[in-house]
């Protein structure tokens, strides 16, 4: 392997790892927000002993999210100087304002209402938590724009030697952008809406704490399926304007070589891994057309003729990425999306009215809920990145020619080597003390421990 | 003053911004081991930063995004370059934010034991790099015709370098125990204190070593400047830190370290990256930065959000000024 190579795991390793804590950070400090929200309203003690449970969560998760973006920042200079050279003027930009404006509003709200509790009037503790909240859709919608400027170039002009912005406004309004900030902001609230299902769900079939618990399985439950919806919804626009800006990107998921009207789609394929042969496949008749075009009779564009139209377009080379990864992920995302939310109809349907229901595999489902989004947005991320090579910004750029001249194989090899073990360590931790937290179950406010719990409420 | 100037002095700002307010936990987390003698301890010392270290840390996020929107070929050359010390910082910071989150979450011995020493190292670490890669910044590097980094990473650890680290070492540690002397009562206040006047003593030679060599080298006469009032801020805090006024003692930490990083701006400029090769090689303020047009969007945002940004973590000092004490821990 040389360094490209090393710094391509890198980059899809650490990558993937900081978005597994992003999404529970971004759904879960708005659910805690709301929940605060009904404490401060009701005065309901319920509500302070969930906003507590919840909140603890959710800054064990929050550490490993702040600590991994650091990361993120920096690893563009460090492994990828050519592409930071090549589209600085224009992708810095979103990144920078990233951090002055939510980043900032982040950390230093999440300070005020760690530490605030006793502090600040109830009120503005409150909006502590909501003012942290937006600060992490800001954050995303600045990343996704930098992103989508990969996928999608906008507001540019070639200049010399590099990219150069003639638009922010067109930037930061690239129909790209608008149609990803939905989509993954709505499966960060799926995601949220699985953690919150699968805590509860424990604590429930061990009848613990119902009135915490019941209320809380119900309110995940239904923020998995809600959001659910509106994943396939967004999901649904983003596959129409994927399939104008990216047509191989398309034609890629479905392992399409061939143009096609009227196309379908395979649930899944049994044959030669790249989909040119096939053995066995289950289809769903015009689906894919459907998806691609907004008919059921549009013409999906196949592998091969993609293939020639780039090369007359950029020159001899191969423009397909690896199909098994595009064709597999996209499924994997979609499926492992509907997974969760048929556990959470279940568990709705099975716990109405106070039941407690006896299935071994509606308990098994509801315990491994929390895994569901969050393979599915890797797998989505997977698809969309991987989908887009061999380009690293589509059209202009080549991920071959991103990476750092001046870093060494050696040198490569040392940052995937250490980080990853380092990721490793963390994981395993984090997990340690997430379930140790989730089974400890809601703390019991009691006039004296509220009084010791004053100074310094959630204190490290 | 044309933008490429104004944005080379902004994260000169940003630096010293970063410095000043990291720094001193940075100083905290050093002193952990010797101010902390207990557990409880301990916890009081790291409570005093508690609420507001990741938003100091992110004062380094925006110095490197502002670096990349407004300088690419800097942040390139730079980040690449040093890849390896920077990756020692990463993992440093990392551990660090971590262990900060982490080590009250579960009782035992074992465990606190070894989240404090994480974060004596993980404060240390930085502390020192920090300077080393500012002192090779302003010495300059081998950069060669495409502005690439040649030099490897023995190359970096040159001694001029190292009394940089020596130097931000010796800052850090001073400026938080001022900082522990300043925000807490007790016997704390009193050992930070006392800590303090020598750590003040201690510093003022390998400052004072660093800033001359600095002027010799480059015989920039703006940088000796503004090393002189950097110089007087240091002996400033000699004498506050000896009288225990603790609050001008933390200006005068927090004015030398403001005033270095200026020193350091001033005298780089206008490279920013200075090649020892080949003067024609070196990256500057102009032939490294962002297009006009780019910067004035940038400019806008940031004369726009600063300000806030400024005044609500101002707002954050002060909800949480009051001095902790050690009744304040629970057991
Ligand atoms: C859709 C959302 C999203 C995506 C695609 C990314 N991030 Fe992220 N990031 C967040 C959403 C987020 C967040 C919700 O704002 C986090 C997660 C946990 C947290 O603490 O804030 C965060 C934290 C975070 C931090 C630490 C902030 C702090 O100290 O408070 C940095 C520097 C980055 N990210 C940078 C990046 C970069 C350079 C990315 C691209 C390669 C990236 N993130 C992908
Ligand atoms: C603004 C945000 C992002 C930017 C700018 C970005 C940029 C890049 C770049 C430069 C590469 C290296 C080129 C390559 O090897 O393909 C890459 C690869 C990759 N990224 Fe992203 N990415 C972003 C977000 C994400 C997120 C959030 C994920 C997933 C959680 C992700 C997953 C991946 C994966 C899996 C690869 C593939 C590695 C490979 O094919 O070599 N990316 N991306
Ligand atoms: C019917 C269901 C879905 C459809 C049609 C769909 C469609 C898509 C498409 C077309 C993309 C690629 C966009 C691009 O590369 O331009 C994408 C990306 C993505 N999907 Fe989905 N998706 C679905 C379900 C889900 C689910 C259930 C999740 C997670 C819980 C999810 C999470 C993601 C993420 C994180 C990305 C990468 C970010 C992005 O580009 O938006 N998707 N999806």
């Amino acid at each position: 392997m040389d360094a490209l190579d090393l710094s391509r795991w890198q980059f899809g390793i650490i990558t993937v790892y900081h978005y597994i804590f992003v999404p529970i950070t971004i759904g879960l400090s708005f659910l805690v927000a709301g929940i605060q929200t009904a404490w401060v309203r009701t005065g309901r003690e319920k509500y302070l002993r969930a906003t507590k449970f919840w909140g603890k969560l959710f800054l064990i998760n929050f550490a490993i999210g702040v600590v991994t973006g650091i990361v993120q920042e920096f690893q563009f200079g460090m492994n990828w100087s050519d592409y930071s050279r090549f589209v600085g003027d224009i992708f810095g930009a979103p990144l920078a304002i990233e951090g002055l404006l939510a980043f900032f509003l982040e950390s230093t709200f999440l300070g005020l209402w760690i530490f605030g509790w006793d502090k600040l009037p109830k009120k503005v503790h409150l909006a502590t938590i909501w003012t942290a909240a937006t600060g992490t859709l800001l954050s995303a919608y600045f990343i996704l724009a930098a992103n989508s400027w990969m996928q999608h170039p906008v507001g540019w002009t070639m200049g010399d030697g590099r990219a150069e912005l003639t638009s922010i406004g067109a930037v930061l309004t690239n129909s790209t952008t608008l149609v990803t900030f939905p989509h993954t902001v709505t499966a960060c609230f799926l995601t949220a809406g699985a953690v919150m299902l699968t805590v509860s769900a424990w604590h429930i079939r061990r009848r613990n704490q119902d009135e915490v618990f019941r209320p809380s399985l119900k309110i995940g439950a239904w923020v998995v399926l809600v959001s659910g919806v509106l994943v396939m919804i967004t999901g649904d626009i983003q596959a129409r304007v994927m399939t104008e800006q990216q047509p191989m990107k398309m034609a890629a998921a479905e392992a399409l070589y061939d143009s096609t009207e009227s196309a379908s789609f395979s649930l899944f394929t049994i044959g030669s891994l790249d989909g040119s042969e096939e053995l066995y496949s289950v289809r769903i008749p015009s689906l894919l057309s459907f998806m691609a075009t907004g008919s059921p009779d549009g013409e999906v564009e196949g592998i091969n003729d993609v293939q020639r139209e780039y090369q007359q377009t950029y020159g001899e080379g191969d423009y397909t990425p690896v199909v098994p990864v595009t064709y597999w992920s996209f499924r994997l995302m979609i499926g492992f999306g509907g997974l969760a939310m048929v556990v959470a109809l279940a568990c709705l349907w099975f716990t109405r009215g106070g039941r407690l229901p006896q299935s071994r595999l509606l308990w098994i489902g509801a315990l491994t809920t929390v895994a569901m989004p969050l393979l599915a947005n890797s797998f989505g991320w997977i698809f969309t990145e991987m989908g887009r090579q061999p380009w690293s910004v589509f059209g202009l750029l080549k991920t071959e020619d991103s990476v750092s001249p001046s870093v060494s194989t050696g040198e490569a090899a040392t940052g995937l080597i250490v980080l990853t073990l380092v990721y490793g360590v963390l994981a395993a931790i984090e997990v340690g003390l997430f379930l140790k937290y989730a089974k400890a179950g809601a703390p019991e406010i009691t006039p004296e421990s509220d009084e010791a719990d004053k100074p310094l409420a959630f204190a490290y | 003053m044309d933008l490429t100037t104004f944005w080379f002095l902004l994260i000169g700002v940003l630096w010293a911004g970063y410095f000043l307010l990291e720094g001193f936990d940075f100083g905290v987390g050093i002193l952990l081991p010797v101010l902390g003698r207990d557990d409880r301890s301990r916890r009081l010392a790291i409570n005093t930063i508690g609420p507001v270290w990741d938003g100091n840390e992110v004062w380094l996020i925006v110095a490197g995004g502002a670096t990349f929107a407004a300088f690419p070929e800097w942040y390139a050359t730079l980040f690449s370059g040093f890849f390896l010390p920077l990756l020692l910082i990463l993992v440093a910071l990392i551990v660090r934010g971590v262990a900060f989150e982490y080590r009250g979450k579960r009782d035992g011995a074992v465990w606190r034991k070894r989240w404090d020493t994480a974060i004596f190292w993980s404060s240390l670490i930085p502390a020192i790099l920090w300077g080393v890669a500012f002192g090779n910044i302003v010495r300059g590097v081998p950069l060669d015709a495409n502005h690439e980094y040649v030099g490897g990473f023995f190359n970096l650890l040159n001694p001029y370098a190292l009394l940089g680290g020596l130097t931000t070492l010796a800052l850090f540690t001073l400026h938080g125990a001022v900082f522990l002397a300043l925000k807490t009562d007790g016997p704390m206040r009193e050992q930070a204190g006392a800590l303090a006047a020598k750590l003040a003593v201690a510093a003022v030679p390998v400052a004072a070593a660093f800033l001359i060599w600095t002027g010799i080298a480059s015989g920039d006469v703006w940088g000796i400047a503004v090393s002189v009032p950097a110089a007087l801020a240091l002996v400033a805090a000699v004498v506050l830190t000896r009288v225990r006024r603790e609050g001008w003692a933390f200006t005068a930490t927090a004015a030398t370290i403001v005033l270095a990083t200026a020193a350091l701006f001033v005298t780089l400029f206008p490279n920013v990256m200075p090649s020892t090769l080949d003067a024609a090689n070196s990256l500057t303020t102009t032939n490294a930065s962002s297009t006009p047009y780019t910067l004035t969007v940038m400019t806008w945002v940031a004369v726009c959000f600063t300000p806030l940004v400024l005044i609500y973590q101002s707002w954050t000092y002060w909800v949480f000024r009051k001095r902790l004490k050690l009744s304040d821990i629970p057991a």
